[in-house]
């Protein structure tokens, strides 16, 4: 009972003014922003601003229906950040070396999205050197392979790791660009599905032209 | 200080009269669509309800009184610095350079808040100045040092310094603009600041003819430009005796001249974004752009008009 009003407080009286006002965003393609779940949203990864980027486009009403997916590694490290991330952010803990006998990593995803929420995942499995695309893993298509007619809506994201970049603390104001592609359904194979990811994303990337690199 | 409990007052009256002039541009547009259902009027929807909400925050802030307008003023600086430093290219290292130039815009508002002017002419042009190297040698990274210095400090001048000075207007003395106050001398500067951006816009489109700058800015003609600055001039002489204690030919003569900086501005970022390969600074305000592409014209008309004003009234 407190914590859904917790999550709706902080939700509407921190991360909507922070990321909207203090970081600042400029979106395209809204209109393939899911609008129901169960729908799969896949991003790039830059920062961990790049969660609340991505939770503050959304509708308070949808709130209940948001779960990012994060390393069991990081956000489980203690029990502070475990309580955090469960409770608040209401994170599914992922195993980035699972054990060979354990159930299958992906489950507690699967479970999410039978029962209609939406799933904010990062292909790119961290957050790497900051404003650099990593080679996407392959546990979005299985989730796509598993569940056929889920839709996964690729989204773009660049300037959060101009604003809170990998191992920095100093939070220095920067505009996030994001582009929503149209949203994609199983193609039938892994390597046909990938693919389809990363040209969606190519092209997303292309809509918001990088300024030319600073003489160094 | 608020003016809501004094209806007559200029300030209120201009207010009403410009709320009153949106109400018009809504109707003219939905005209406009019935007229020529073939045609798609949506930008200039978009434009017109950028503009309610820009009146709104911005007459509301002037309404309100007291501290409302420079606290205004220092968000507007936060956004324009903000989206200047998204749109340039920086190094990763230029992030603890760029905290402190963010610090200097609270701090440069402030010296206003304590009327200071001392500090408020230097502190950028002179502190930050020397500042920003300080803080970019210690990082020990000197490839791109020239670029970082130069390109962060141009930002600070021209986003937080300049558009200071508009609001340094709030903090003049009263006794010095009898007729309606400091806030009036505010209104007076922004109204025709934006006055003249639209009347440059509607004589360009209407008269076309030759381009006065097809380097920066190829829809900008001398039709444009003149009419504009003639158009601002007149609305300078009509406006200035209900806001300012100017009158006649000094009220003409700064109308031209808000006329003529507004342009300077205007083609400024435009020179800018071409450098960067943009056409909007941002997404802000639907059918503006960004808000550098908004507050363009006021970076260089406001240093203008505070300087005139602090000129012809000493005090």
């Amino acid at each position: 009972m407190m914590l859904p009003l917790l999550r709706a407080i902080l939700f509407l009286g921190f991360v909507k003014p922070f990321v909207l006002l203090l970081l600042g965003v400029n979106a395209r393609g809204i209109e393939n922003m899911p609008r129901r779940g169960p729908a799969l949203l896949a991003a790039n990864h830059n920062s961990h601003l790049d969660t609340l980027v991505l939770l503050s486009l959304f509708p308070l009403r949808m709130l209940p229906l948001l779960r990012p997916v994060g390393a069991r590694d990081y956000f489980h490290r203690n029990r502070a950040s475990a309580w955090f991330s469960r409770n608040i952010l209401r994170l599914i803990p992922l195993d980035r070396k699972p054990s060979a006998d354990g159930p299958h990593p992906l489950s507690e995803c699967v479970e999410a999205l039978k029962n209609g929420e939406i799933l904010l995942i990062f292909p790119e499995g961290s957050r790497g050197e900051p404003e650099e695309m990593r080679p996407f893993k392959t546990g979005i298509a299985h989730l796509a392979e598993t569940l056929p007619e889920i839709p996964a809506h690729p989204v773009f994201l660049r300037g959060t790791g101009k604003a809170l970049p990998r191992g920095e603390a100093l939070f220095v104001p920067h505009i996030c660009d994001i582009a929503f592609g149209e949203p994609l359904t199983w193609t039938g194979d892994r390597q046909s599905y990938m693919q389809t990811l990363r040209e969606r994303f190519q092209a997303l990337a292309a809509l918001y032209p990088a300024p030319p690199p600073p003489e160094t | 200080m608020s003016f809501i409990t004094e209806p007559s007052h200029p300030v209120v009256q201009v207010s009403a009269a410009i709320f009153l002039l949106l109400v018009l541009a809504g109707l003219t547009a939905k005209i406009l669509r019935r007229r020529h259902p073939e045609r798609d009027f949506r930008e200039l929807e978009y434009r017109i309800r950028s503009w309610w909400l820009i009146c709104a925050v911005f007459l509301g802030a002037i309404l309100a009184g007291g501290s409302a307008g420079l606290i205004l003023f220092t968000f507007i600086s936060y956004l324009a610095f903000k989206e200047y430093i998204s749109l340039i290219p920086t190094r990763r290292v230029d992030r603890r350079v760029l905290f402190w130039a963010y610090l200097a815009i609270p701090i440069q508002y402030t010296w206003i808040q304590l009327e200071w002017y001392g500090m408020f002419v230097i502190f950028i042009p002179v502190y930050m100045f020397l500042i920003i190297p300080i803080r970019l040698v210690s990082l020990q990274e000197t490839r791109g040092f020239l670029n970082a210095a130069g390109t962060i400090q141009w930002g600070l001048m021209i986003t937080v310094f300049c558009l200071s000075h508009a609001a340094w207007l709030f903090v003049l003395p009263p006794a010095l603009n009898p007729a309606a106050g400091p806030a009036g001398l505010v209104l007076f500067l922004v109204g025709l600041t934006e006055f003249n951006d639209i009347a440059q816009y509607l004589w360009g489109k209407s008269l076309g003819g030759p381009r006065i700058l097809p380097g920066v800015s190829p829809g900008k003609t001398w039709a444009g430009f003149l009419g504009g600055v003639l158009s601002t001039a007149f609305a300078a002489l009509l406006l200035a005796p209900f806001l300012t204690p100017l009158r006649g030919f000094t009220a003409f003569f700064i109308g031209a001249g808000i006329g003529f900086f507004g342009f300077l501005g205007d083609v400024t970022v435009s020179a800018l974004k071409r450098d960067l390969n943009i056409k909007d600074s941002g997404g802000l305000l639907p059918g503006h752009g960004g808000i550098l592409d908004r507050v363009d014209s006021l970076l260089f008309t406001a240093p203008l008009f505070l300087h005139f004003i602090r000129y012809y009234h000493p005090g």
